[in-house]
Formats: structure tokens, sequence, C-alpha cells
């Protein structure tokens, strides 16, 4: 199994390097994006196997690796359930891709290094390995969001995403240093031999946190989210949010719950709990505020993972508690969202891709009415929206329900303290789940319903019939995901045994989620929920129509002054419908103006004056103000400090040289006496 | 027979029900006009507007799509359903065990969207105005509802609908100041979810503070009687939600014969009749609050919720 997984590796290499020459054509385009269907599926396929077969055997040792050893390459049931995960959206977004290759030649090449890094990352098993492939993944990531670099935004986008980038390497290359160094050995079966305790543990915690958390877009790391998906073209967008997002979770899954092994106390998961429940709602909040639609889609991302990094930290607390089943609950719902999350984000980048392509505009100020010209897409979409804003039965709801029922079992655990934590979650992540409702009705709204707001977006068409399948075949993947989480999380069961130890069970029974412990534990049907809906919105039909047979007539609209659009105008004026910032207004006030130091200056010329009324909205994310603007400080005051030096005699430049050396010397004396 | 009778049972609650929420709003209606010194129309007048907004032909906005037609009985099936797992005579109905209180709450969001959606199809102002309201209220509503259903979940063991009440039926938890807490929120909670007043008044139509009205503007016949009829049995479903919730007294166990069925129906009924003339007493007498202040109140509901909480660690620990 792991002979098929490196060809697959090696099939991603051959593409990366066949896709030089071949970049120039179209045609040349669509086979490396074939190419990539098809190494996608085998790795969802390998994904599955391993699942059903509980394990991959031990782990492969590679004729080649760093100058100490050989790479290990193994495949757990936890790196086969995010492999699984990044071979269905890398398929997705792959075959879309096909469809429509990007424009540009030079995003061809880094896209199969992309997936491979990805899906190295998530096989290797030493530090060593999951490391190179993490920094293949990032930097493949960045020469793809920096492909369209002529204009300005996307090179700054780059740029704040290569710093992050580094930032991150810069976390965890120390954080599996100090588990390494401890242990002494790089394998993952010698690191978890000798797990940490004390400030080393910590150190881990805080390092690991830090690495994998400014990849996934924790706040407050996630500035560059909002603006690095954005820049990418829609395919590498949906990769990046549906499968790099879940790598950066899954390297701090393994990180903090295997390796650091099962003895860590129950504080451990408060920072995740804390972290998590403030991006869910910041990432929530912010998505209701944004005006484009990918960057609407990227702050829900943040959402998102705030949620599944929730679900980790209670794990992490139910496990130090010894709450062995409650531990399996949180896992499992974050393991079940990360799937979901995936997969419907995927299918609404592509979305957002199609219709910046169909009506000329990512703005949603510039669109409008969409449901009339692409009703395919937009139901597509409001299937997609729906998960995303956790509406049952589809497939957000079953995981978010899954993780609330953990959240309202945090008093389980005993301690005070974390129980009041624990209640406070749970009003944020209620609080994020109804702001992500709100985001995503405000999206659709806005976007597919009313009417176009700009003649480019009046003109839209439906795609294109192979995109057709690249939009269809998530959607329904979103709803089945829905209706049977059941068995996919029995399908989970070695993941969550690799997280948790082998005594785990999944918290579901058949088709039916099982949340709490005990008799009398609470159920969620969604198979039957489904039934029964369907059953009553059929009778509700059947008798409606019986009693009221009449047809439905069009008239011109009632209410508010809104009138048919005048000739000169063929969509109607634009500014007679509600806007983003107009939508926006009501939690911009409420949530925003503590939250986001929003402002609302609203300027009105005294009667008489026939200057035009001028209204302005903005906000600032405080991550910008606490986290970008001193690290930008940090970072002029360290390079006025060493351009100094430039100017330094040569008497000063070679007794720094010999001070450092003396200074080198004496720690090494030091630590050879220790 | 168990299963027999949880048949039977869900049969006639919901029978029940579906004849309860038009008479739950006329009597509303009608109780508030009498405190008023007005006549007030009987409390049929639901069930005559419904008979007659279904007979009447819907008419659609030039560019309405299918959302506008969909979307009216997406909400009321959710809301049905919804209705549908409340025990409001017997225990052990044959839907309990879907019934679980944060499954409720979703069903709720899901009638939610349909009608924000509904209301922002054609694209007019007061649509999106009403919606961007409705979805926002939501966001301080559900964290304050789901605090409360921690205390439910830490008393009773789990958030199922049908388990916490039986369990607070028995008795064996007596008074409780948590609980009480717990209720208060849960009572703010549902004047925001029903669009009452302090919230919202249902009485108005083209009011610039309207939310819930002004996404239904466009909507005419059956359409706009679907809409009416889902916002009567969310009234009930709350009411008779807090019923089982805070007044378990005299609802019949799971498995209990028709005479048992009887007495619990008729304690429901006290109960409903209860609830409505508090309600219409209170819309009375207090006045509608300012948009922007809702999410103090609802914050206020948030916090009292959490105390409720914070009081069962504390006793939990101490016991």
């Amino acid at each position: 199994m792991l002979t098929a997984f490196s060809l697959v590796l090696a099939l991603l290499l051959l593409l990366a390097v066949a896709a030089v020459p071949l970049a120039q054509r179209p045609a040349g385009a669509r086979l490396v994006h074939g190419g990539c269907v098809a190494a996608c599926l085998a790795l969802a396929l390998l994904g599955l196997v391993v699942l059903l077969a509980g394990g991959a055997g031990p782990p492969l040792v590679l004729p080649f690796g760093p100058p100490w050893g050989h790479a290990l390459l193994a495949l757990d049931g936890l790196s086969a359930w995010f492999l699984m995960l990044i071979g269905i959206t890398g398929a997705s977004a792959s075959f879309y891709a096909m469809a429509h290759p990007p424009v540009r030649p030079a995003a061809l090449p880094p896209f199969p290094l992309f997936l491979a890094g990805m899906a190295l990352t998530l096989a290797a098993a030493d530090a060593f390995t999951l490391l190179f492939g993490f920094e293949l993944m990032s930097l493949a990531s960045w020469a793809l969001v920096a492909s369209d670099h002529a204009q300005l935004e996307n090179r700054r986008a780059a740029r704040l995403y290569l710093m992050m980038a580094a930032l991150s390497a810069a976390c965890l290359v120390p954080a599996f240093g100090l588990l390494a160094g401890h242990a002494g050995g790089f394998s993952f079966a010698a690191l978890r031999a000798a797990p940490p305790s004390g400030w080393l543990a910590g150190g881990v915690l805080l390092l690991g946190l830090l690495g994998a958390g400014s990849k996934a877009g924790l706040a407050p790391l996630h500035v560059w989210l909002p603006l690095a998906y954005p820049a990418a073209p829609a395919h590498v967008s949906a990769l990046m949010s549906g499968a790099m997002a879940k790598v950066a979770i899954y390297v701090l899954a393994r990180l903090l719950l295997d390796l650091c092994g099962p003895a860590q106390p129950l504080w451990w998961g408060a920072p995740l709990l804390v972290v998590g429940a403030c991006s869910a709602v910041l990432g929530a909040l912010r998505s209701n505020l944004e005006a484009d639609v990918k960057v609407v889609l990227a702050c829900s991302s943040i959402e998102n993972i705030g949620f599944i990094v929730v679900g980790l930290g209670l794990a992490l607390a139910f496990r130090g508690a010894d709450l062995g089943p409650l531990a399996a609950l949180a896992a499992g719902a974050a393991l079940l969202h990360a799937l979901n999350h995936g997969v419907f984000k995927t299918l609404l980048f592509l979305v957002a891709g199609s219709v910046q392509r169909s009506a000329g505009s990512r703005r949603i100020d510039r669109l409008g009415g969409l449901i009339h010209a692409m009703p395919l897409t937009a139901t597509c979409a409001l299937v997609g929206m729906a998960a995303a804003a956790a509406l049952p039965p589809l497939s957000g709801f079953a995981s978010e329900w899954l993780l609330l029922q953990a959240l309202l079992a945090g008093w389980r655990t005993g301690d005070v303290a974390f129980q009041v934590l624990a209640a406070a979650g749970t009003a944020l992540a209620a609080m994020a789940a109804a702001l992500a409702a709100a985001a995503m009705l405000r999206l659709f709204g806005l976007v597919f319903l009313g009417r176009p707001r700009s003649p480019r977006g009046a003109g839209a068409h439906e795609v294109g019939r192979l995109e057709r399948w690249a939009l269809v075949v998530p959607a329904v993947l979103t709803v089945l995901l829905g209706l049977l989480p059941g068995p996919l999380l029995a399908l989970a069961q070695p993941a969550l045994a690799s997280l948790l130890g082998a005594g785990a069970s999944a918290p579901a029974r058949g088709f039916a989620l099982l949340g709490g412990t005990g008799d009398a534990a609470a159920w969620y049907l969604p198979l039957t929920l489904a039934v029964v809906l369907a059953l009553a919105g059929l009778v509700l039909v059947l008798l409606v129509r019986a009693r009221s047979p009449l047809e439905t007539q069009r008239g011109p609209v009632w209410n508010g002054g809104f009138i048919n659009p005048p000739e000169h105008l063929p969509f109607g004026d634009p500014l007679s419908q509600p806007s983003a910032a107009g939508m926006a207004q009501p939690l911009r006030r409420m949530l925003g103006t503590s939250l986001f130091a929003a402002t609302e200056e609203v300027r009105l010329p005294p009667p008489g004056d026939t200057r035009v009324a001028t209204y302005q909205a903005g906000f600032t994310d405080p991550a910008q103000g606490w986290v970008v603007a001193p690290a930008a400080w940090l970072r002029d005051a360290v390079a006025a400090r060493t351009e100094r030096m430039r100017d330094f005699t040569i008497r000063r430049c070679l007794s720094l040289g010999f001070a450092t050396l003396l200074a080198l010397l004496a720690l090494l004396a030091w630590l050879e006496a220790h | 027979m168990q299963t027999l009778g949880g048949l039977l049972t869900q049969a006639l609650h919901l029978v029940l029900m579906l004849l309860a929420a038009p008479l739950v709003v006329g009597g509303v209606r009608w109780l508030k006009a009498r405190m008023l010194g007005r006549r007030g129309a009987s409390p049929l007048q639901p069930f005559r507007d419904l008979r007659k907004l279904l007979r009447k032909r819907p008419v659609l906005a030039e560019n309405a799509s299918a959302v506008s037609e969909v979307a009216p009985y997406v909400g009321v099936v959710a809301t049905l359903v919804a209705v549908a797992l409340v025990p409001s005579f017997a225990h052990g109905m044959l839907l309990a065990p879907l019934g679980d209180l944060v499954l409720l709450a979703a069903l709720l969001a899901l009638a939610r969207f349909a009608l924000a959606l509904a209301g922002m199809d054609v694209g007019t102002g007061f649509g999106g105005l009403g919606a961007a309201r409705e979805m926002s209220f939501a966001a301080f509503a559900e964290p304050a509802l789901l605090v409360a259903l921690l205390s439910f979940s830490i008393l009773a063991g789990t958030t199922n609908l049908d388990a916490v009440a039986a369990t607070f039926r028995d008795g064996l938890l007596g008074l409780r100041v948590s609980l009480a807490l717990a209720g208060i929120a849960l009572l703010a909670v549902a004047l925001t979810e029903n669009a009452r007043i302090p919230v919202d008044n249902p009485a108005t139509h083209l009011e610039l503070t309207m939310v819930h009205e002004a996404m239904l503007l466009e909507s005419s016949g059956r359409h706009l009687a679907l809409w009416e009829y889902e916002a009567a049995l969310k009234l009930t479903m709350w009411l008779a939600l807090l019923a089982a919730a805070f007044l378990p007294f005299g609802v019949a166990p799971a498995g209990s014969g028709p005479l048992a069925w009887l007495l619990g129906l008729l304690a429901w009924v006290v109960k409903m009749a209860g609830f409505a003339v508090a309600l219409a007493v209170f819309e009375s007498a207090i006045a509608k609050m300012r948009v922007f202040r809702v999410p103090e109140f609802l914050g206020a509901a948030l916090l009292l919720a959490l105390l409720a909480a914070a009081l069962l660690f504390v006793s939990t620990g101490l016991a």
C-alpha cells in the first residue's frame, strides 16, 4: 500500500516537471490537471482502503533522506482520514481546473507539487519528512498565490503569506526539535516512546499551536488568509481552504494528541479551546462585514477551523480528565467537521470562481440576481451555504451538533475553571454558528437573489458542461455526508484510535450520531430526520394545493417604491437594492464597534445644498493592530540596527566575529559540562 | 404496545398542535384587545384569515425566483417537525428519540433561513433590512438558548427534550435557582424568536423598526397563509416547550393509557392558557425597544443563563 502511495507521489512530481513545457498550451494544462484528478482519486482510495483495513503495516524506509538517516513513510488511521479528505477536495479542484485551466502558465507547475507536499506531510513517519512535506506545501502554494503577480495586492498578499509560512516553520522546527532532542530520534515511534513533560511539553504546545495554527488560520495569526485566498485562482483557493488548512490541523493533532503522549494534563485543552472559540467568532463576524465573495469565504474558513480546533482542545481536556468516551466524541466532531468543511468549502470556492468568470466580478455590490441566469450554480451554492450555515440535515450541522454536544458535556471534567471555560465556549460557538448563518444568507441573498447590479452581471450565463460536474459532485457529496455521518464516523475509528489510543470508540451507532455518555445520551438521526422532513413536506404540499388550487400570477413588485426597471437602466438602479454594507449594518453596529472598532460616517449636506450625501463604513481587524503592526515595527527596527553595522571599521568587524566565536565556544563548554 | 401508544400519542399531539396554533395567536390577540378596552376579533379569526388567504390567487413579483415559491413550504415543514418533537400531553411519543434540543434550535434556524431568503428574493429594501435584522438577532439569541440548555443538560444528563421533561416531572430536583434563571433566559429568547414585544411588534405593518413583517411584504395568497401559519406554529411550539420544561406537572408518562392522556391534555390546556394570558399582559404593559437595544436585552439573557450554569458548577462541585 505504501508502495502504491510512493508511486502516486512520484506521478505528482513527474506531472510537476512535465507541466513546465506543457503550460504554454491549454491542452497541456488540461492534461496535467487530468493527471492530478487521477492522482487525487488514487490518494482518496488509498485513504479509504487503509481506514477499512485499520492501518497499513510497518513504516516504509525510503532509500534516501536526511544526512543522518532514512526518510520514513507510514499510513495510520489519522493519516488515512486526512488523505481521503485531500483526495476528495483535490480531485474536485483539479477537475474544475480541467474545465477552465488557469490563465497564467506560471500557475501550472506548482499545482502538482502542492498536492505532493500535502500528501507527503500526511504520510510522513518521521519529523524531518513531515517538515519537508509541510515546507514543500507552503512554498508551492506561495508560488500559486504569487502566480498573478502583475497586480499590486496579489504581490502584497504573497509577501505576507511567505512571511507567515516562515513564521510557522520557525515555530514547527523547534517544536519537533524539542521533542526529538528529548527522545533522541526523529521517527514518530521514537518520539512517542519518550513523551515530554513539564516546561518541555509546555514549549511544544505553544510552538505547535503557533506554527500549525498560523498555517491553519487561527486568530490572531489569521490576517494573511483573507488576502491570500482571494489572490489565488479559484481552484487553488478551494484547495488551500479545503485541504491545506486541514493538513495544518493534522500536524496540530499529530503533534499534540499523538506524539506528546496520552498523559498530558487537563489544562492542555484550554489554550486550544480559547483560541478556537475566538477564531470562530472573529471569522464569522468578519465574514458578515466583507464585500468580496472570496474574502467572505476565506473568513468563514477561519470560523470553521476555529470549530475544529475547539473539538481538538476538548478532546485533549477530556483525555486529561480520563473521560475516554467524551474525548472520542470531541475528536470525532473535529475529524468529521474537517471532512465536511473541506468538501463544502471547496464547492463554495469553485462556485465563487464560476460566478467571477460568468458575471465578471467578485465584488458583491456588482453581482445579484444570478439565480435566473445560473440556476444550477445557484442550487449548488445554496446546498454549500446551507451546510456552512449548519442547517439540518446537511453536513455542516452533523459535525457541529457533535461539537456542541461535546461542549455541553464540558462540565463533566469536574474542574470549575474548565467548566466555566467550556460554558463560555458553548456561548461563543453558538454565536459563531448563528453569525455564519447570517453571513451565508447575506452572501446568497446578495449574489444570487434580487436584481443584477451591473451590466456585466446582467449578462451572466450558466457554466459549461464540464464545470457543471465539478460543482454538482461536491454538492451531492455535501448532502450525502450530511445524511450518513454515522457510517463515516465508524470509518474514522482507526483515526480516533491513533489519536486517543486503541480503546476509543466512535460516537456513532449505525446511522445515528451519539452525544454524551450513558443510557440517557442524546441522539441525532439524520436519515430519520430527512425522511420525516420529506414526508411532512409532501403531505403539506398536497394538502395546501388541494385547498388552494389557483396558479400563481406575476405582477409588479409591491412594496417600498421599488419599481420595475426603467428603459435606460435595464437591470434597475442598484442603489434601490440592499448593498453589501447595508446588509452588514446591524451586525457592524451590534458587534463590530466593540470587536473590530467599526466606524460609520454619514455626511448629509444641509438643506438646499446640492452636494451628494455620502456614507462610509469601515473596520479594522484587531490582529492588524496587535500582531501585524508590531511585527512590522520590529522588522524595521531590526533592519535599521543591522544597517548600522555596514559602517563599522575593520577592527570592530573583526572583534564582533571573535566575540561570537568565543560566545559559541563558551556555550559548547557549558552544554558539555551538563 | 409501547410503539402503538407512541404512534397514537404522536398523531394526536400533531393534530392538537395544528389546531391549537391559530387559536393561540387569536386568543392572545383577543386578550390584548380586551385589555386595551377594545372588543377584539374572535379568537377564531386566524382560521378565517387562513381560509381566505388559501382561496386567493398568489401574486409574485416579476423577478421573483423559485425561492419565493419553495421557501414557505420549507419554513412550515421545519417548524412542523420541531412542533412534533415537543411533548404536549404525553411523554414517549414516536419521534421522542429525535427530539434533541440542539436539533430543535437548528430546525428553527432552518425556518428562519428560509424566511430570510424569501425576504431577499425580490431585492427590495424592506426585505433585505428585515432579513439582516432577523439574522443579527439570532446571533444573540442562540448563545443564550444554548447556555440555557447547558443547565438542562447538567441536571438531566442529556439534551433530549423528552428525557429532560421526564426528569423534571419526576421532581427529583425540587425548586432550583439556576432553573429559574435559565427559565428567564429562555423566555427572552422565546420573545425574540417569535418577534413579540419588546423585540418586534407583531401587530404593525410598514413601521421602520419592524423585522418579521418586513420579510413578508411580497408574499400573498397561500404563501402568506403558510408564513402566518408558520409564525403561529412557532409561537405555540415555544409556549409548549416552556410548559414542558418548567411546568411538567400532569403530563402522562410514557406507556400510559387514554385516561392519563386526558388528564395531561387538561393540564396542557390550562398551562397554555396561562402562558397566553401572561404573554398578553406582558405585551400590553411594556413598550417596544429600539432595534439596537435588543443585543443588550439578549446579552442580559445570556448572562443569566451563564450564571445559572455557574451556580450548577459550584453546587455540583460541593455535592
